[in-house]
């Protein structure tokens, strides 16, 4: 599942205006990479547009870290 | 109770034909037209395919490129104008009480393309709600003085205002009294504007406002000229730095000018024609001078508001005579907006600097592209048409009106201790 890591990366990298390889799974959005609840909003949307998914709401509130992302993102992708 | 009197000791600019103060009143000087065909969409069906737009910014050189994601080009816009004129201010952002600095902008329609590009976006996906969490940030109006007042941590008064294309006039005035009245020592004012979109544009055209001279575009905007046929739309933004008089002189600023007086009228005649009589505008005028305690003798300059639609120049010209009667024809008169277009709620901001510029080098810029001088308005008045006219620059009042029958009159002298 690296391709999805990778993607996640650029992602997040592309939309919070970080050095691509700072965004690893154990990151925290909002402590260790600088983003605010809006932020992560649009990133969920970043994600759903870009892997063909709808995170559902519960899904969303339990992400944390890039590394929570990745899960759901791989789980939902499974799920398709 | 005394009111504080209140100067300007900074500014800052981006405009269609400049992209600071520096660059702009050069270009004012110059003559120079800043119309050119319509880049930022495909106008190619449009009645009307040329506007003023900002050339050559290159954003990221001021904003991270993660904030512009929650930025409409108003925004954008604003935050660059207000960064240049705090640097000119000479403010120290360490020492400064930030609790007593507020941010009062005008914009006349605020996150307008924004809106119009999401609504585009969510009819392209068949209607489901995808929105982004930035949408409504970035189409509010009030998140241009939002903006700035994060960036800089100033805790003061702060939203915008709307009243059209007077929007900047009445930042300035709300800015002005709320310095007169001690509520606080400095105030971020000023205007923007980024509407140079499909709806703006066809909006306009259909209600015949905009010029239509495809074909020769250079020369549309043409205020005062008998062959004019509407306004050509512009965009930018332009920031003043109002301060206490006291303030200023305990940090040793550099004084631009003293805004001394505003009148805000009304029409009350049609929403978006003016009065063929000018009554209102003409009040405007007055009450400014009644404001500054200025008699109509004592102005050398009139920025006019002057935007080469038909109605409007002629109610405007009436007006000034009905105003200033012999006067008139002693008074310097330009439209700023022949070279620049219409900033909407942006002009009164940009046309306060050149008046603040026009004060600091005793020089009127010119009014281009008056070929034939409407022969309804007095073939003596002096509209700086052949070029930068020098005279001592003391008293100027800006004029500014806007669909809705909005008329606000800013009343700039020379600053004298």
């Amino acid at each position: 599942m690296s391709e999805i890591l990778e993607k996640v990366q650029t992602i997040i990298a592309d939309k919070l205006s970080v050095n691509p390889a700072d965004v690893t799974p154990e990151k925290s959005f909002s402590d260790d990479l600088g983003a605010d609840s809006l932020d992560t909003a649009e990133l969920v949307l970043d994600f759903e547009n870009a892997f063909g998914i709808k995170m559902p709401q519960e899904e969303m509130e339990n992400i944390i870290t890039v590394g929570d992302a990745i899960n759901a993102i791989e789980k939902l992708v499974a799920e398709k | 109770m005394e009111l504080q009197r209140v100067v300007i000791t900074g500014m800052g600019a981006i405009t269609p034909i400049g992209n600071n103060v520096d660059e702009y009143w050069a270009a004012l000087l110059k003559g120079v037209s800043g119309v050119g065909p319509i880049t930022h969409f495909n106008p190619e069906k449009f009645d009307t395919r040329f506007a003023c737009e900002v050339k050559n910014l290159n954003i990221t050189d001021f904003i991270p490129k993660k904030s512009l994601q929650r930025m409409d080009p108003c925004a954008q816009f604003a935050m660059v104008s207000t960064m240049e004129a705090l640097q000119d201010s000479g403010l120290d952002l360490e020492q400064v009480n930030k609790e007593r600095v507020g941010v009062i902008i005008g914009s006349g329609i605020g996150g307008f393309t924004s809106m119009m590009d999401s609504a585009i976006a969510f009819v392209e996906s068949n209607r489901v709600p995808r929105f982004s969490p930035y949408l409504l940030i970035k189409v509010l109006g009030d998140v241009i003085s939002g903006h700035i007042s994060l960036k800089y941590g100033f805790e003061g008064p702060n939203y915008i205002t709307s009243a059209a294309c007077a929007s900047a006039a009445n930042a300035i005035g709300d800015a002005f009294h709320l310095l007169q009245l001690g509520k606080a020592d400095v105030i971020i004012t000023g205007g923007t504007e980024a509407s140079v979109n499909e709806t703006a544009i066809g909006g306009f055209n259909a209600m015949h406002a905009l010029s239509t001279r495809n074909d020769d575009y250079v020369h549309a905007s043409r205020p005062f000229d008998r062959d004019r046929d509407g306004f050509v739309m512009g965009e930018g933004a332009a920031t003043l730095i109002l301060e206490r008089l006291d303030h200023a002189l305990a940090r040793g600023a550099r004084i631009y000018g003293e805004l001394c007086g505003i009148g805000m009228t009304a029409d009350t005649h049609h929403i978006t024609a003016p009065a063929p009589d000018g009554h209102s505008a003409s009040a405007s005028m007055r009450l400014a001078m009644q404001d500054g305690g200025v008699r109509p003798e004592e102005v050398d300059y009139i920025n006019m508001h002057g935007t080469s639609t038909p109605q409007g120049d002629l109610a405007e010209c009436i007006a000034i005579q009905n105003t200033f009667g012999d006067h008139a024809s002693r008074l310097l008169l330009n439209s700023t907006k022949s070279m620049t277009g219409h900033l909407l709620g942006a002009g009164p901001a940009i046309e306060s600097v050149a008046i603040l510029k026009s004060i600091q080098h005793n020089t009127v810029h010119p009014t281009i592209n008056i070929e034939h001088l409407d022969e309804r308005i007095p073939q003596d008045w002096n509209f700086c048409a052949d070029g930068p006219v020098q005279h001592p620059i003391n008293t100027v009042l800006s004029n500014s009106f806007g669909f809705g029958g909005h008329n606000v009159t800013l009343l700039y002298k020379r600053y004298r201790g």
